[in-house]
C-alpha cells in the first residue's frame, strides 16, 4: 500500500489514477495517523514553496510523522514536483526552510533572453547515477516537466537523473530511501508508468 | 532540449467528440474515451478538450466525461468550456485536469483568470482567444464558440490575459478552423511578440509544414491540431491519428 500525502496542495487525481492503472494499491491521506500506517510515502505538490511547507509544518502532528517514517523508519518516499523541492534544505522561492532530507538546494532557473520559465513540457532525462527507480525507463526517457525552480544536490552521486533546460538540474534524485522527481510521472505515459512501478516494487 | 508541445484540440459537445469548419458545420467524431485512448497508445504531448457548446448552451463541465477521460489518459490534459468559477476548476483539476482553458468568462470575468492563478497558479490557467476578420478587415475577438462580438483586439486583449495571471494563450483563427490552410501566422506573430507567455497556435493546420511554419515564423511555443488528428485527409473520413514523429521533428528543428 502507497500512501499518498494530502496536505492540501497538489493533483492527486491524476497520481491516484496512474498507480491505479498499474495495480498498485494506494491511498490518499492527510490524517497523521493514517500516515503513520504508511509502508511507502509520495508527497505531491504543485504550488510555492512557502506555502506548501507552512501546511506541512502546521497541520498538527504531520510534520513529526513525517520525519519519523522518513528519517528513522526509513520507509521509501517518493517527492514529485514540488514535493521533491520540499525535500532539500530551501529554495529561492520562499523563506522557509524545506524537509532538509537531502542534501541539496532548490533554485530559479536562470533570467536569460530566450528561455522562458516556468520549464513547461517533454524533455529528456538522462541517467546520472544507477538506481532501482530508473530500472528500465529505457535510453533517454522523456518526461512532462512544469517547473520555475529546479533542484542542485550537494553530492553528486545523489543525482539520479538530469536534464538540460538553460542549465543542467537534478531531474530525480534519491539518497537512502528518499527520492524525488521532478516532472511529472503520473503524466508521462510508460515512461512515467515504469518509474511508478519501479517505486512500488522498492 | 525542450519538445514542442504538438496537441490533439478535441472538441466536446456535451458526450461526443465533434469537429467544426469555422466554428460551425458539427461533423461527429465519435465517442471520447474510444478516442483518448486511441491519442494514449500513440504517447502524444498533451490533450485538449474543448466543450464548444458548453457555453451557449448554458451547460456547466460534464464531469462524468471528464473523469472517464483523466481514467485513460496519462498525459498533460487541459479542458475548456462553461468554466464560469473557481469551484467548477478545482472540480475538474481534482479529476486530474493540470489546466483549465478560460473564453468566455474571461471576456465577462478577467478576475477569474486571476482567482484561479492564485490558487491553483499561471502554469494551470490557459486563456483561448478567438479571433474572427470582421467585414471591414480588422480583427476582433470573439466570445461563447464564436458567436458574441467583441470589440476586443487580439494583441491587446492576449496582454490584458497575460497580466491577469493567464500562463499560456490558445490562440485560434475562427476563419481558418477546420479549413486546413495553415494557421494565420500574421495573427500568432503579432501575438508571440506581444506576450511573454507560451502561445499554442490553433486553426487551420493542414500539414507538418505548416506546424512547423508556426513555431519557427511565427513563434509559437505550441502546436493545436483538430482536423488533421481526427480525420484521414481534407474531405475524407474519421482516422484517429497523428503526425509522425521523425517528420515532426525534421521540421521543427
Amino acid at each position: 500500500m502507497i500512501t499518498i500525502v494530502n496536505y492540501g496542495m497538489g493533483n492527486l487525481g491524476s497520481m491516484l489514477n496512474m498507480f491505479k492503472r498499474i495495480g498498485v494499491n494506494v491511498c490518499i491521506e492527510s490524517d497523521p495517523e493514517a500516515i503513520r500506517q504508511a509502508k511507502k510515502l509520495v508527497l505531491p505538490g504543485v504550488g510555492a514553496f512557502d506555502a506548501a511547507m507552512q501546511r506541512i509544518n502546521e497541520s498538527v502532528g504531520l510534520r513529526d510523522v513525517l520525519d519519523h517514517k522518513a528519517l528513522t523508519e526509513q520507509v521509501p518516499v517518493l517527492g514529485v514536483c514540488l514535493g521533491m523541492q520540499l525535500l532539500t534544505r530551501g529554495s529561492e522561492e520562499g523563506a522557509l526552510p524545506g524537509l532538509g532530507w537531502i542534501q541539496g538546494a532548490t533554485q530559479r532557473f536562470p533570467r536569460e533572453a530566450g528561455l522562458k520559465v516556468p520549464h513547461m513540457g517533454w524533455n529528456i532525462a538522462h541517467c546520472a547515477t544507477p538506481s532501482k527507480l530508473t530500472t528500465d525507463v529505457g535510453v533517454e526517457p522523456r518526461y512532462y516537466f512544469v517547473h520555475s525552480y529546479c533542484v542542485a544536490v550537494d553530492d553528486p552521486a545523489d543525482s539520479i537523473m538530469r536534464t538540460h533546460y538553460g542549465l543542467d538540474f537534478d531531474s530525480a534524485i534519491g539518497r537512502d530511501n528518499i527520492y524525488g522527481v521532478q516532472f511529472h510521472p503520473e503524466k508521462s505515459h510508460k515512461f512515467g508508468m515504469q518509474l511508478l512501478k519501479n517505486f512500488a516494487e522498492l | 532540449m525542450l519538445r514542442t508541445r504538438i496537441i490533439p484540440a478535441l472538441l466536446l459537445r456535451n458526450e461526443s467528440l465533434v469537429k467544426t469548419v469555422r466554428f460551425g458545420k458539427f461533423t461527429y467524431v465519435g465517442d471520447p474515451c474510444n478516442t483518448v485512448r486511441i491519442f494514449n497508445e500513440l504517447e502524444v504531448d498533451e490533450l485538449a478538450f474543448l466543450d464548444i457548446t458548453a457555453t451557449r448552451e448554458g451547460r456547466t463541465p460534464n464531469l462524468k466525461v471528464l473523469a472517464d477521460i483523466a481514467n485513460e489518459c496519462f498525459m498533460p490534459l487541459s479542458y475548456g468550456g462553461g468554466v464560469r468559477s473557481l469551484d467548477q476548476a478545482r472540480a475538474i483539476y481534482e479529476i486530474g485536469f493540470e489546466k483549465i482553458v478560460i473564453n468566455s468568462a474571461a471576456i465577462t470575468n478577467p478576475e477569474l483568470i486571476t482567482q484561479i492563478a492564485q490558487v491553483y497558479g499561471s502554469q494551470a490557467v490557459i486563456a483561448s482567444i478567438d479571433v474572427k476578420n470582421t467585414i471591414w478587415g480588422q480583427q476582433r475577438v470573439r466570445g461563447e464558440s464564436g458567436r458574441r462580438r467583441t470589440n476586443l483586439e487580439p494583441v491587446a486583449w492576449a496582454k490584458a490575459v497575460e497580466s491577469r495571471g493567464a500562463g499560456e494563450i490558445l490562440l485560434t483563427s475562427i476563419d481558418r478552423e477546420g479549413t486546413w490552410g495553415g494557421f494565420d501566422l500574421d495573427l500568432v506573430k503579432s501575438v508571440t511578440d506581444a506576450v511573454s507567455i507560451p502561445v499554442i497556435a490553433h486553426g487551420g493546420v493542414g500539414s507538418i509544414a505548416h506546424i512547423g511554419m508556426a513555431v519557427k515564423q511565427a513563434g509559437a511555443s505550441a502546436v493545436a491540431l483538430g482536423s488533421m488528428v481526427v480525420f484521414q485527409k481534407k474531405g475524407m473520413g474519421v482516422l484517429v491519428n497523428f503526425p509522425d514523429q521523425k517528420q515532426l521533428e525534421d521540421v521543427l528543428q
